[in-house]
């Protein structure tokens, strides 16, 4: 395995609400090879979205060591990109001047990054539609442009946070498919992908994208199993009606509702 | 295919217009309705135009006035709502005193301004400016907040200055919001320029209605009250019509 990109050791983060402290995650230790595709599973406020903001500085952690490419991380840190549940495109921009929205925002010169932008947009299927405005464009076609515009600086680490959930069923699937040839599953080697960290709902997602799926238990978040998904590399859609990816779909499901079999090792 | 879409939208409208005017022209014809109490159409068609009002400077006084209370309410809105989405410190001083300002009955500041200002276009603007820069206030700044946490998350992974937030995302988004808010500054405006001029003026539409009341030439008022809904009208319309060319993508949000 290479080196280590992320590094979570003991990591808890509590808040305070109005009823009082409330434990959003407690003792995580993690570790997340250079790339590696890691999932995060697990029930509805178990603290995964909240891990996620962790590793990228934008939360602090109340306890716990955080680093993330070698550096312990403090304030939200400068090489990652960000693709969240809603596409967030900015209303008023075409699509090519919100993918090109980083390099603004970090001070670069944005015409030195005008053929990137381009070349993003033909890889995600969205060359025509350069000078369109977000709401010219379907659910999936914004989240597509917003991957773009993670990955606009080339960034060593992906965070995605549910980027799929608000899709319908079939281009949830194709966006897994599209989302895989883009991280560059069949033309990279493994230590030229990106690291993501992929937060989902859903089992056969979580294992048809993964490396490693981690299982985290209820409130407070713990890692409650952390399982390597021995499945060969390029995925196909045929993968998905296999015996191997059942059996650990199942494994999975398993360890969420805590019935038999579960490894609850942390 | 277009002009017939146009006939639709607009029939209703222009017949019932004209069947109003029909109406109230028979009323006072047939209905022998003192010209004093309700002049006829006709008869303020004619006023609108009478050689011995001076309508274009009239017309002139009340439009500056109007134009004038419209640009400052606006530029002092929106720097206030600036202001108060860009400090939480700022935000607390001034906010209960905009309420306070905001509660105030504006017109009964009116006799105020005439003692400290005296006669003129400018205290008229004021007393616009005074009724209309309140929502643009609450619009930009709520505009400005109105911002989803993971969009300003971007924003903070990339170290963006709080500055370029406001530049490149905030002020755009608030932009409709603010439009929207000139849309009723636009109508204030009129109310206060009109106002001002009832309490002190020598020129201006609203200085001809007050007139009228000692003359009872009531097909006058009639004409000078038409005066100002035109300039009420293309001010509203000018708002509408830059909504439509600087936030596009909001279309149809109010």
């Amino acid at each position: 395995m290479a080196e280590s990109l992320i590094d979570l050791s003991r990591v808890g983060m509590t808040y305070e609400a109005a009823s009082g402290p409330v434990e959003a995650l407690a003792g995580i230790s993690l570790t997340v090879g250079a790339g590696e595709f890691v999932s995060l599973v697990g029930p509805s406020g178990c603290g995964k979205s909240t891990l996620l903001r962790i590793v990228a500085g934008l939360r602090p952690a109340t306890v716990g060591d955080v680093v993330v490419e070698g550096q312990r991380v403090t304030e939200p840190i400068a090489d990652v990109g960000m693709v969240f549940q809603a596409p967030i495109l900015l209303k008023w921009r075409t699509i090519l001047d919100n993918i090109l929205l980083p390099a603004e925002l970090a001070g670069k010169e944005k015409r030195a990054y005008w053929a990137r932008a381009h070349e993003l947009l033909e890889m995600a299927g969205l060359h025509g539609f350069a000078d369109k405005l977000p709401r010219e464009l379907s659910g999936g076609m914004q989240q597509r442009a917003s991957l773009c515009r993670a990955l606009l600086l080339d960034p060593p680490l992906l965070l995605m946070d549910e980027p799929f959930g608000a899709l319908d069923a079939m281009t949830r699937d194709d966006m897994a498919l599209e989302l895989l040839r883009i991280w560059g599953e069949r033309d990279l080697a493994r230590e030229q992908r990106k690291t993501v960290l992929f937060v989902t709902h859903s089992i056969p997602e979580a294992v048809f994208l993964s490396d490693r799926v981690i299982v985290m238990s209820p409130r407070p978040g713990r890692v409650a199993a952390d399982l390597r998904i021995e499945l060969p590399r390029p995925r196909t859609v045929e993968l998905r009606a296999s015996e191997p990816f059942g059996q650990l779909s199942l494994e999975i499901f398993r360890t969420l509702t805590g019935r038999a079999g579960a490894d609850t090792g942390v | 295919m277009k002009i017939k879409a146009l006939v639709r939208q607009y029939a209703p409208t222009v017949a019932l217009f004209v069947a109003l005017l029909g109406l109230w022209q028979i009323a006072v014809s047939i209905g022998g309705i003192r010209e004093y109490l309700l002049p006829a159409p006709a008869s303020v068609w004619n006023a609108l135009w009478y050689p011995e009002v001076a309508w274009a400077e009239h017309l002139w006084t009340t439009s500056w006035e109007i134009v004038g209370a419209f640009l400052m309410a606006g530029v002092v809105g929106v720097l206030l709502g600036v202001a108060i989405a860009w400090s939480p410190l700022l935000a607390n001083a001034l906010v209960p005193f905009l309420v306070f300002v905001n509660t105030l009955p504006k017109v009964a500041v009116a006799p105020l301004f005439l003692i400290w200002m005296g006669y003129g276009i400018f205290p008229n603007m004021l007393m616009g400016a005074l009724i209309g820069f309140f929502p643009v206030v609450i619009n930009t700044a709520v505009g400005l907040s109105q911002v989803e946490q993971d969009m300003l998350d971007l924003g903070r992974v990339f170290n963006a200055p709080k500055w370029k937030i406001f530049a490149k995302i905030r002020i755009p988004n608030a932009l409709p919001y603010i439009l929207s808010a000139l849309k009723i500054t636009a109508t204030a405006a009129v109310v206060g320029a009109i106002v001002g001029e009832f309490v002190a003026s020598q020129k201006g539409l609203g200085y001809v209605i007050v007139t009228t009341q000692s003359s009872m030439n009531t097909g006058l008022a009639f004409a000078a009250l038409i005066w100002i809904s035109v300039v009420g009208l293309v001010l509203y319309g000018l708002v509408v019509l830059l909504a439509h060319l600087w936030a596009p993508w909001a279309e149809g949000i109010d």
